[in-house]
């Protein structure tokens, strides 16, 4: 299937919820994030889409006064075709429902996105740091982000502006 | 008789323990000796990929995707390289094409020979170990010889390669496989049909196909699972359309599909398709200049690009988004053996603790790669 025709078919089920933007790309469809669990239980199930291969969940921060997102790579075994879902978090409260249920790595994948950016998956049954160590400050990967000065006596290194790496 | 329950006791294997294959922390659950969890701790190599790749240009990324997956640098290289030129639409020229595929193909078979002797050793066979380094040697030393480095190259830029190929590679890269494929038999005989060694590997760890795909598992292991899944085939990148090659997959040689011993032997499989592609590939190479199609300033349009490649270990996966400046706005790697460790969890349990050290050294995980 199509991109267009994906689309419709979600449309049809869930009116409203796809989103309008220009900028995006082939595959790329943006949703809203109320209904995204009842929403990624329908492209994994439905015969016609069959999403049953989740690739990737990518956090990106669009920037100090943009939304945090969510980038989920799609993709059936079946019909060998692919999607690429962006859901928009409040910068404030970031949250979504999770969909590590339906598809298992979706566990993994949710960690480390909550890791880097610290958005809270509403429904995950062991959200905690995965890459960093558990008590690590803040969310390393926002444009904002600044690092804690020492942790445990160790002295964490930062960038300097034009001088590199110090 | 009924069910019998020994003391629950929790054994930590690693972080530092060789047959962790790298510092990964197995946190195992056991009653008596029967394994009733396993709880992977990953992190302990987490170099901050992702964060690095926001603060340097994007050629200087290109070292950094070396460090991730250590034994196939190359095809991270290639990864990276392939989703550039999409985001820039670069058309490189076609020599460039045939040396990045012979690269791939060539450290795919050393990651393989790599992972299959270590393999063995992980199950008590130590001399295949040695038969298999000798010859991943052989093409290390051609990769010196092209490149100058030996296991991190940073031989595959942005429209092209740093050095063209020596003129006498084909004819040593033909040398080396005319002495290699007769060596695939010998390895058979040393290490896969040894009785011992399919005792300990066939029937055991199996992963269903469903499982495989919902856990995300790609590559040789998911291959093993009998899935008929292969980048190279089913997304084709760069060239490798023009090739003629199969795609093994797991079929329960001496035990149930999906078990340890097919994914050992899908790898082995596999080693003989890419001298197949190798063997093409040195035919049909053509002249040209390696540099030409090379930017001189790397600065992509505004937008983004998820783009996967096959590596040796399953689908590497690089998300670039550009903001239109020579820095990288966000680079995300989706690692194969991330994946791949994600279900050591769902397989290990009910097994032995000796077993779940064969199940992992089956899934041939990285963890440069898992914890960039």
């Amino acid at each position: 299937m199509t991109l267009t025709e994906i689309k419709t078919a979600i449309e049809k089920q869930f009116p409203g919820s796809v989103l309008e933007n220009e900028d995006l790309g082939e595959h790329q469809v943006e949703l809203k994030g109320d209904q995204w669990l009842e929403l990624a239980t329908f492209l994994k199930t439905d015969p016609t889409l069959c999403f049953d291969q989740l690739e990737c969940i990518t956090g990106v921060d669009t920037g100090e006064e943009g939304p945090l997102q969510s980038r989920y790579n799609l993709h059936s075994m079946e019909h060998r075709h692919k999607i690429e879902v962006i859901i928009s978090h409040d910068r404030e409260n970031p949250k979504v429902a999770s969909i590590e249920q339906l598809w298992h790595i979706g566990d993994w994948f949710e960690r480390e996105t909550y890791d880097m950016f610290g958005i809270v998956y509403e429904g995950h049954r062991d959200l905690r740091r995965i890459l960093c160590p558990d008590d690590w400050e803040g969310w390393p990967l926002r444009k904002d982000y600044e690092g804690q000065e020492n942790y445990h006596g160790i002295i964490v290194p930062k960038i300097k502006e034009e001088e590199g790496w110090e | 008789m009924g069910v019998v329950h020994g003391d629950q006791m929790i054994l930590n294997i690693g972080p530092q323990h060789p047959s962790t294959h790298g510092v990964l922390r197995l946190e195992v659950k056991t009653d008596g000796e029967i394994v009733s969890e396993v709880k992977p701790h990953i992190g302990y190599l987490h170099r901050c990929f992702e964060k690095h790749s926001e603060n340097v240009t994007y050629e200087q990324v290109i070292p950094f995707t070396d460090r991730c997956d250590y034994l196939a640098a190359m095809n991270s290289n290639f990864g990276y390289v392939v989703a550039m030129e999409e985001l820039m639409e670069i058309k490189v020229p076609e020599r460039v094409d045939f040396i990045r595929v012979i690269m791939g193909e060539l450290n795919r078979i050393a990651s393989h020979l790599l992972a299959l002797g270590v393999y063995g050793l992980d199950v008590g066979a130590f001399t295949p170990f040695l038969y298999m380094l000798r010859d991943r040697e052989r093409i290390l030393d051609m990769f010196e010889y092209t490149c100058g480095a030996r296991l991190l190259y940073n031989y595959m830029w942005v429209g092209g390669v740093s050095h063209d190929l020596p003129k006498d590679f084909v004819k040593i890269c033909g040398d080396f496989l005319d002495y290699f494929e007769p060596q695939i038999s010998e390895y058979n005989e040393l290490l896969t049909y040894n009785k011992i060694f399919i005792e300990r590997t066939a029937d055991v760890g199996v992963l269903p196909a469903d499982v495989a795909v919902s856990f995300g598992v790609t590559g040789p292991n998911l291959r093993g699972s009998g899935v008929k899944w292969d980048v190279r085939k089913d997304e084709p990148y760069s060239i490798y359309d023009r090739f003629d090659f199969d795609v093994p997959t797991g079929t329960g040689e001496f035990g149930t599909v999906g078990d340890c011993f097919d994914r050992y032997w899908v790898r082995m499989l596999e080693v003989k398709e890419s001298v197949k592609i190798l063997r093409q590939a040195l035919k049909d190479i053509p002249d040209g200049d390696v540099h030409q199609a090379i930017p001189k300033k790397i600065r992509p349009p505004k937008g983004s690009v998820y783009r996967r490649t096959e590596s040796p270990r399953g689908d590497l996966g690089y998300y670039i988004i550009s903001d239109g400046t020579p820095v990288a706005s966000r680079v995300k790697m989706r690692s194969p053996a991330f994946t791949a460790l994600s279900v050591l969890d769902e397989i290990s349990r009910g097994w032995m603790i000796s077993d779940v050290i064969a199940i992992l050294g089956s899934l041939d995980i990285v963890l440069g790669e898992i914890d960039r």
